[in-house]
């Protein structure tokens, strides 16, 4: 058992869901107690979605654990094939029904027989994976079932396109930024002269499935969904893939000459010529991207060597961190990921691009960090967030865990040239919130708030006379805190409870001898 | 599909798939009025991840609730329940250090046959912390009713009424006592002061409202000279009232049965079944039916209520005529529907997850008698309603208004039906005189706004193909 008050990434069956109804004409049903279906709010209140959400429940009840789901799952699975006609009927267990141990693949096969609806069961492990690990499982899972049948069925497509093409894979629902990301990305391969086969699963129709071949390359812009699709569709059919997510303008050039170097192979081939995609590479970084500009402009200047802390999932915020650190020039004290499974990718990409890596999915783990190193922005989850609010420190949100707001009407890819831009700003508007914040200040501005603590521990033993209030209420507010903590840690070093501002003098001294 | 009119009450049941939420939910609003208690829930990542997405903002407030996250080794027996709870129960008594600790018990500590009950008693007098149980899981329950399992199991937890002279005559109840030997009795002298001046009999009532709902409706029966003893539960754990064979208890909410239930038979105490005072109408009601009890005599409450429908003219104006579909989530409905008929409006369904009529005997009255008054045609109430059928009628049916789980809000919206989130009745304001104004508001919200955007043409945002 583990006491837990908040989590990163959500259980197996979230996942699973979030890819089944990013397909059109899918419908999910989960084997879950009445009150599970709280997918179902997320998708229409943070994704703000007008059609119904293709996910309905069988429930599990009382009857159930006593006499088994009986016919109650092939009832609703066929009820639903004749309601919605959806092509695929994806049964997803959840933690409830994976421990009830239920032959859920027994009314799978069952109810495929009577449904005109391809069926199939989720095989997702509650206990031993994430949302995030579910959802990549769950895409390979139906790409594979559509292949082997289109084999089988003969209908397999895997004559290449006429000219270059590629299949985006990983888009899908309650995704951060990813309706922006992938018209970025759309526009990027346009831009290229690459057409788009397929974009999986958001938007798709399991029965194009088997046209997947047909593309050049694979492009999986996110680590933690498609990775899994993009290996299967390696070994069967040889298909490259490229994983390198264009985020920031390195990236994005190297993505572009991996795809380069990719289509080439064919081109030369079928096409007798040769991609050369350099001047693009070098037009959109230097002219259309501001972000190049950006760091070279006097703006940026000023962040040189602020202290960052960037978490996230791996592939935001190892992103973020190499954005930081080599195209800001800010210095990424910690950097960090909950994503816990891919720990090795992650050092690897940011070993050198910060001082101290964090692997974790407990989040006092992370304020504790946050607030050791006091850093000048914090760029992380909706997590960080609010531990940047108690601790005064500015954040940018640039992973999920998200909210509401991080689902903007307005345009906002992170992903692509447009994507720089958009990071550019976030990054900027952090610090200089910040640093207003200091001007006034300094200048004495407009601060009437009382002190409030910054420390995350709840221990208050210690007391603050009246003039050393006064004393630490004058010195600037984005060093108090840390004059504050060093007092109080100066006083507990030695005994002494009652602060003075004598006490204050001795805590500097110590400090700086 | 017809849409048939009844001249009486009808009930039907449906399949069961509706969206509501788990009744774990209890606990964002139940520690917040218990200032002292902790909520441990035991239960999975899925339990976790509903809490922390439905409640929202609040878990960023250090909460006082928690997870007790079962991992495989749980599950599986690996791992000792007994321990593992103890390490986390110290953990909790050692940061925050509070009167109570709730233990809700989930689907999964059901399914694995957990012995919370069993650990509780053991592990309280280690700890020395009471530990409650309450099961409020999804395969048993919805929604609001998890409050109803949590102050059921409270009810043991009141301290017994004691008066010298019926000792004697309490022969049967010595079980129950020495089950609750362990607790503090409450003092004599805060049971006599509890009793009430017109009549030996001591009133508590049941459900957790808001402190400033509490004291309106407690003010409300002052006036009626009848002073409530208690309220269960209390601002604080160790407030709890005390209860016995003289105390009277009477609900604030629909959705408290299995509390009314122990009460009565566990507690002996006498059930007032009242309409439950939501609306100007469903209070007066209330107040009338707990006086008769008492056998005291009403002032001034035709007045009071006559005075509150004044005041609320305007909305009324606005929703007169109107109709409205309860696709049913919190058990509120029946109460919320009779008040919008006696407002003039039209319902074509109530859903409800879960009907008792003998526990809402008297608010089903009341809704009959306010159908004949307005002379509206008797609603049908359809238990463990089916979404996709209830859809299908409201196409058919296009409500003014359809009352709903966020889940199909949006949707609903986009297909040009107007909707009011059915969640936003359970943590508003809505009981008592007072608070009927907060009630429209919420229900005219959505009528007031398509007003201010009524000129734009477009109400319907789908594809037509789509339907």
């Amino acid at each position: 058992m583990k006491l837990a008050y908040w989590m990163y990434a959500g259980p197996a069956h979230i996942g699973t869901l979030r890819v089944a109804s990013s397909f059109k004409n899918v419908h999910a049903i989960m084997h879950a107690p009445l009150g599970d279906d709280y997918f179902n709010v997320m998708r229409s209140m943070l994704e703000r979605e007008r059609d119904f959400t293709p996910v309905t429940a069988s429930i599990v009840d009382r009857h159930v654990l006593a006499r088994g789901s009986q016919e109650k799952v092939v009832e609703n699975i066929t009820r639903k094939d004749k309601q919605e006609r959806p092509n695929l009927i994806v049964l997803t267990p959840t933690c409830t029904s994976s421990i009830l141990q239920e032959d859920l693949q027994n009314f799978v096969d069952r109810a495929s027989m009577s449904s005109d609806s391809d069926v199939i069961l989720a095989d997702v492990n509650h206990y031993r994976v994430n949302e995030l690990q579910a959802a990549d499982r769950t895409l390979e899972q139906v790409v594979r079932y559509y292949l082997e049948k289109a084999r089988r069925q003969e209908i397999l497509n895997i004559s290449l396109t006429d000219t270059p093409s590629a299949n985006i894979i990983g888009i899908f629902t309650l995704g951060f930024h990813n309706q922006h990301d992938c018209r970025e990305l759309k526009r990027l391969l346009q831009d290229l002269g690459i057409k788009i086969n397929q974009i999986i699963p958001e938007g798709g129709f399991v029965e194009n499935l088997h046209e997947l071949p047909k593309a050049w390359f694979n492009l999986v812009p996110y680590r933690e969904i498609g990775l899994m699709t993009a290996l299967y569709l390696e070994k069967q059919f040889g298909m490259p893939y490229i994983s390198t997510t264009p985020m920031g303008v390195v990236d994005i050039a190297n993505c572009i000459r991996q795809i380069q170097k990719q289509i080439n192979i064919w081109a030369s081939i079928l096409l007798k010529k040769n991609y050369d995609f350099e001047p693009y590479i070098d037009e959109q970084t230097r002219f259309i991207s501001q972000a190049a500009w950006f760091s070279r402009s006097i703006d940026c200047q000023n962040l040189t060597g602020k202290k960052a802390v960037v978490f996230g999932d791996a592939t935001h915020a190892a992103s973020i961190t190499k954005i930081l650190a080599c195209e800001m020039g800010i210095r990424v004290s910690c950097t960090g990921t909950y994503c816990k499974h891919d720990e090795e990718w992650f050092r690897e990409q940011v070993q050198n691009f910060c001082d101290e890596i964090l692997i974790t999915d407990d989040h006092t783990e992370v304020g504790d960090m946050i607030a050791r190193v006091e850093p000048s922005a914090i760029f992380g989850t909706q997590m960080e967030r609010h531990i940047g609010k108690r601790l005064d420190i500015p954040c940018g949100v640039i992973s999920s865990p998200v909210h509401i707001q991080n689902f903007p009407l307005g345009y906002r890819p992170f992903l692509g040239y447009e994507g720089t831009n958009q990071i550019a700003d976030l990054v900027y508007n952090s610090f200089t919130l910040g640093m207003e914040d200091h001007l006034l200040e300094i200048f004495g501005g407009h601060d009437t708030k009382e002190v409030i603590t910054k420390s995350l521990s709840t221990d208050a033993d210690l007391t603050w006379n009246s003039e050393s209030q006064l004393e630490l209420s004058k010195i600037p507010g984005f060093v108090r805190g840390k004059i504050k903590r060093n007092t109080e840690k100066f006083a507990r070093q030695n005994n002494i409870q009652k602060i003075t501002v004598e006490i204050m003098y001795a805590a500097k001294e110590d400090l700086s001898a | 599909m017809s849409i048939k009119i009844f001249e009486t009450l009808t009930f039907e049941c449906e399949t069961g798939n509706y969206h509501t939420f788990c009744p774990i939910s209890c606990v964002a609003w139940l520690y917040q009025k218990i200032e002292d208690s902790f909520f441990l829930v035991i239960g999975t990542k899925t339990c976790g991840y509903f809490l922390q997405n439905a409640l929202g903002v609040m878990i960023f407030a250090e909460p006082r609730y928690a997870m007790a996250e079962l991992e495989e080794g749980d599950i599986s027996a690996q791992l000792n329940d007994y321990q593992e709870l103890k390490r986390l129960c110290i953990q909790i008594k050692k940061d925050r250090n509070p009167s109570v600790i709730i233990w809700i018990g989930t689907c999964t500590t059901e399914i694995i046959k957990m012995d919370l009950e069993g650990m509780a008693p053991k592990l309280e007098i280690e700890i020395e912390i009471p530990i409650v149980v309450a099961r409020a899981n999804g395969l048993d329950y919805a929604f609001t009713q998890g409050e109803d399992t949590v102050l059921a199991a409270m009810a043991h937890r009141c301290p017994e009424q004691k008066t010298g002279i019926e000792k004697k005559q309490k022969t049967d109840d010595k079980s129950i006592q020495e089950l609750l030997s362990f607790l503090p009795i409450k003092t004599k002298e805060k049971s006599t002061n509890s009793f009430n001046l017109k009549n030996k009999f001591s009133l508590v009532l049941f459900g957790s409202l808001p402190s400033t709902v509490a004291s309106q409706l407690s003010l409300e029966l002052k006036r009626q000279s009848i002073n409530v003893s208690g309220w269960l539960p209390a601002q604080t754990y160790t407030d709890l009232p005390t209860l016995g064979d003289k105390v009277y208890v009477c609900g604030v909410n629909p959705f408290l049965s299995r509390t009314a239930t122990t009460l009565m038979r566990r507690r002996k105490c006498k059930l007032i079944g009242a309409p439950f005072p939501i609306g100007p109408d469903g209070t007066r009601a209330w107040i009338e039916k707990i006086c008769s009890v008492f056998d005291i005599e009403t002032q001034g409450l035709e007045e009071r209520e006559k005075q509150v429908w004044e005041s609320l003219k305007n909305y009324l104006n606005l929703v007169r005529g109107k109709s409205v579909f309860f696709m049913g989530d919190n058990l509120l409905e029946i109460s919320l529907a009779r008040f919008l008929i006696r407002c003039g409006m039209i319902v074509y369904e109530i859903g409800i997850p879960y009907m008792d009529k003998r526990y809402q005997a008297a608010e089903l009255t009341l809704l009959q008698k306010t159908c004949t008054k307005m002379c509206i045609p008797m609603p049908r109430i359809v238990e463990k309603p089916d979404n996709y059928n209830q859809i299908q009628r409201m196409r058919e049916l296009q409500p003014d208004l359809a009352i709903t789980g966020m889940a199909h809000a949006n949707p609903l919206e986009a297909r040009g039906i107007n909707t009011k989130w059915s969640v936003e009745f359970t943590f508003a304001q809505i009981h008592g005189f007072t608070n009927a104004k907060d009630i429209l508001e919420l229900v005219t919200r959505p009528l007031r706004r398509n007003n201010n955007l009524e000129n734009l043409g477009w109400t319907n945002l789908i594809k037509l193909e789509k339907g």
